[in-house]
This record gives structure tokens, sequence and C-alpha cells, in this order.
């Protein structure tokens, strides 16, 4: 295995190195992210860029574009990947400023996990909620690699099964959140003829998610063949704008949220998808989205994750809209 | 400090969102709500609300006792309203091709051995076992939300049950 070099250099004097990719440069200073490419420039708030960068990194790029805003992002092509400014950027594109390069999977993850643990400080949790974290500015101080490399939960079969993701308890580190304290957390009655403990099996789902320590971070909770449930909770605004490259189901199960969605290409307003609880609706795979969860909430993302999919959507064969009516 | 209050909607209790356009086909969304879907349903009946290719999230409301099923591939059932018992069995002969998708009817009460019985609540997940027969039963009128693969006893109403306006 080739061994992948981060081009990175001398802190400044804030604390922060500077990392480059191709032609793309970064920098941080107390407040922004700086980035520059040869026909432009961008700088957005760091504490914005660090939560978007640690879910593109923790999800390995997940499926399809991650704008990190409306100039800045990945697009996973499944082994290799875009960076991007100004590539899904109307404005961008007229102005003929916008950049893209192409990067081997390992070259932009090594360099994307530099930056990440360089540039989050000790008291920042980019995973966590508003409320249940420190601030990500200033000069630097310490890191938080503890929080930013996290394992994502990704069942084999189903959470709580013999040998595959246990439940959360207060035990295991996980207590209850602030927000779902009335959650009820009784587990189902389990009643197992002898022999059969691998195959009869339950749990209490709404408790393991009311246990969650991170926003915006979607789990494997179980298994149909390529069929996941990818529950998460969510609280405030998704990090990102995720431009689907093929189509996403959601499930909202508690309280509320309210997507914005936008044309995958050029950002264009679309529509507006109020989801209350019991509601269930579907992302084209040609728009963006990005959630906006007043009071922590619980939802059901569920994903096809068919290996088949990437080349069927290379070949245009991939639906769009996953029924017509 | 703030005392938080979940919301979860139920079989009598739901109020719907929906989709504003601003620039497209409300469609396009598919947008339903599952207790919605499960108000208007006869009990067992498996009404889709989500698709993507073969793969279907099915809305079951459960009242009553349901006939026997046996399933090709795994399956996942949340209860998300009510109570609902899970009797599951395994058949001392193979029911239904492994390549299958989606669960069988079963007439009346197939051969095998009880592997054993659960009683799930509100938020609770079970596993339907590939290979294996299962019956549900609710004394109330409860809802169950089915992780499976289109079969042949998958509802699609789509037109009944989205917002199309």
């Amino acid at each position: 295995m080739t061994e992948v070099t981060v081009n990175t250099g001398e802190a400044n004097e804030y604390g922060y190195k500077p990392f480059s990719i191709g032609e793309f440069n970064f920098s941080r200073d107390e407040h922004f992210v700086h980035v520059t490419w040869p026909t432009g420039t961008h700088v957005t708030s760091a504490e914005p860029f660090l939560k978007a960068l640690t879910r593109d990194v923790a999800w390995n790029f997940f499926y399809g574009t991650i704008n990190f805003d409306a100039v800045l992002g990945t697009t996973n092509h499944y082994g290799n990947v875009d960076l991007f400014a100004g590539r899904f950027n109307e404005a961008y594109r007229k102005a003929e400023i916008d950049h893209m390069e192409n990067f081997p999977e390992d070259e932009i993850k090594a360099m994307f996990t530099a930056m990440l643990s360089d540039w989050t400080n000790e008291s920042f949790d980019p995973f966590a909620a508003p409320m249940e974290t420190g601030s990500a500015f200033g000069s630097k101080s310490g890191n938080n690699d503890a929080a930013v490399t996290r394992t994502r939960v990704t069942a084999k079969r189903m959470v709580g099964l013999p040998g595959d993701e246990k439940i959360r308890t207060d035990d295991s580190g996980y207590p209850v959140n602030r927000a779902f304290q009335d959650v009820d957390q009784s587990e189902p009655l389990v009643e197992v003829e002898p022999g059969y403990e691998d195959e009869v099996s339950a749990y209490n789902f709404f408790a393991y998610l009311s246990r969650s320590d991170v926003t915006w971070n979607p789990s494997v909770v179980s298994v149909c063949k390529d069929s996941l449930y990818c529950p998460t909770t969510e609280e405030f605004i998704l990090p990102v704008i995720h431009g689907n490259d093929r189509v996403e189901w959601f499930i909202q199960l508690s309280d509320e949220i309210i997507w914005e969605v936008e044309d995958g290409n050029t950002g264009s307003p679309r529509a507006k998808v109020v989801m209350k609880a019991g509601d269930c609706a579907t992302m084209p795979a040609d728009i963006r989205h990005r959630g906006y969860s007043p009071k922590r909430s619980m939802l059901l993302v569920w994903e096809n994750n068919s290996p088949a999919i990437p080349d069927m959507i290379a070949r245009g064969e991939a639906p769009v809209v996953p029924v017509k009516f | 400090m703030t005392e938080y209050q979940t919301v979860f909607a139920h079989l009598d209790d739901f109020t719907k969102g929906g989709v504003e356009v601003i620039n497209d086909d409300p469609k396009n969304y598919v947008f339903s709500n599952m207790f919605d879907v499960a108000s208007r349903s006869k009990p067992w009946e498996k009404v889709c609300i989500c698709k993507n290719l073969e793969y279907v999230v099915e809305v079951i409301r459960a009242e009553g006792v349901s006939e026997w099923r046996v399933t090709p591939h795994d399956e996942f059932a949340i209860v998300v309203d009510g109570e609902v018992v899970f009797d599951l069995l395994a058949p001392s002969s193979t029911l239904v091709d492994p390549a299958a998708s989606g669960s069988r009817a079963l007439p009346g009460e197939p051969e095998g051995k009880k592997m054993g019985r659960i009683t799930a609540g509100h938020g609770h997940m079970v596993l339907l076992p590939a290979g294996r027969c299962y019956r549900m039963s609710a004394s109330s009128p409860s809802v169950v939300l089915l992780q499976t693969i289109q079969g042949p006893d998958t509802i699609e109403r789509w037109a009944a049950i989205c917002q199309k306006y």
C-alpha cells in the first residue's frame, strides 16, 4: 500500500498549520478558514467548516455531494473524490472562477483528517449540538481527536444481537440526552426458547436514539440486504448541504425538521419540506437539502446501499424520483 | 434547565407537515404520514410508504391476530404506536425460497418449533429472522413500520396516500 503524504507547513501565529492538495490551499486563523485556488478565494467561519469537515471524513464522503456551503465541497465517486469550489454555484460558473480537481480517496481523506485534527480545539466537539459544546474559535488549544474520530455505529444485522452493536446504557457512557428525558426507557419483553437466543431479539430503538451523543450523524441499526436503517438525532442545522446522487428517504420519528431543498446543480430553491412526527418523504436524486431541527428530534434516514447504484448513476439509469403516480 | 417535551405521533393523534413548493412538483417528494396511512388501512394490510428500487418500508395497522407469514430474508419491525406481540416459529421444512423477496402468507398454523415470543411497545425494534415464521397480534389498534423487500402482498396506493398539490 502506498503511503499518502499530506502537504502541510509551519504553524502560523495562531498555532494552526496550513494544508494543500492539488491547487487548493487551506489555512485558518482565530475565526475563519481561508481557501484559495488558481481562479478564486473563499473565506468561511471556522465553526461550520469544521462541522462539515468532520462529517465528510466520518462518512467517507457519503453518498453524492457534500456541500460545506454555497461554494466549497466534495463529490464522492466511490474510490476517488472531487474537491470543488463554485462548481455547483451558478454565479461562480458563469464568472468562470469555479475550480474542481479529482483525488484518490485515500489522499484527500488523509489531508482532511490531518486538517481536522490540527484545527479542532480541545473545547470543541463538531458532532455536538451548539448547547453541548465549547467554542471552535480562538488560537490553537490542544485537540479533540477523541471526538472527531468517534467510530460510526454500523450494525451488521441489528443492534442488540449477540456479537453486534450494543444497546446504549448509562453504564456504557450513553446517558439520556437532555432533550429526550421524557422518552420511555423500558425494554421489550423477550421470551426465548433455548437455542434461539441469536434470533429472538428486540430492543428499545427510541431509547437507543435518546442516548445518542451526536447530531446529524446517521448510524446503521438494522440491515436487510442493501436496505440500511440509518437513524440519527438532529438539533439545530445540518452542517452540510447534501447533494443526493441517489434517492434517499426520511421518516420523521419525533418532533419536527424543516428541509430547504435546492436544485443540485445550481442551488436554485425548489421546495421547503416540513416534516412532523410520522411524516415520510423522499429526497430526489437531483437536489440538495439542508435540515433545520428546532428541538432535538429523531430522524430515520433510509438508504439503499446497493453497490450497483454508482454504475446505474453513471449510465443514467438510477431513478431520480422513486415513485411515479 | 429547559424541560423538553418529545413529540411522537399516534394513530389517533398526528399532525401532518407538507411540501411547500417553490419551483417543483410536490409529487416528487412522495410525502405521506404513516399514521394517516394506518388510520385508513385495513388490519394487517402492508402499505408501502417508502420505496427504493426493490426495497420498501411498509406501514401495517396491527389489530387483532394476523396470519402466519414466512420471510425469506431478515425483516425489522418497529412498533410506532401501541403494543404488538410477535410469535416466532422455526418451520420444520423450508417454506419459502431464500432468494425470494418479501414475506409470504401461510395457510393455517405452520408445523415447527416455537422459537419465542416478543411483546413490543412504543419504539421497540424486533428482528423477524430469515427463513422463520411469525405472527403478530395486538389487542388494540397499533402501528408497525416494517423494513423489508417488496413482496407479493406489498400494497402500493401512492395517489391515495401522498400529497399531490
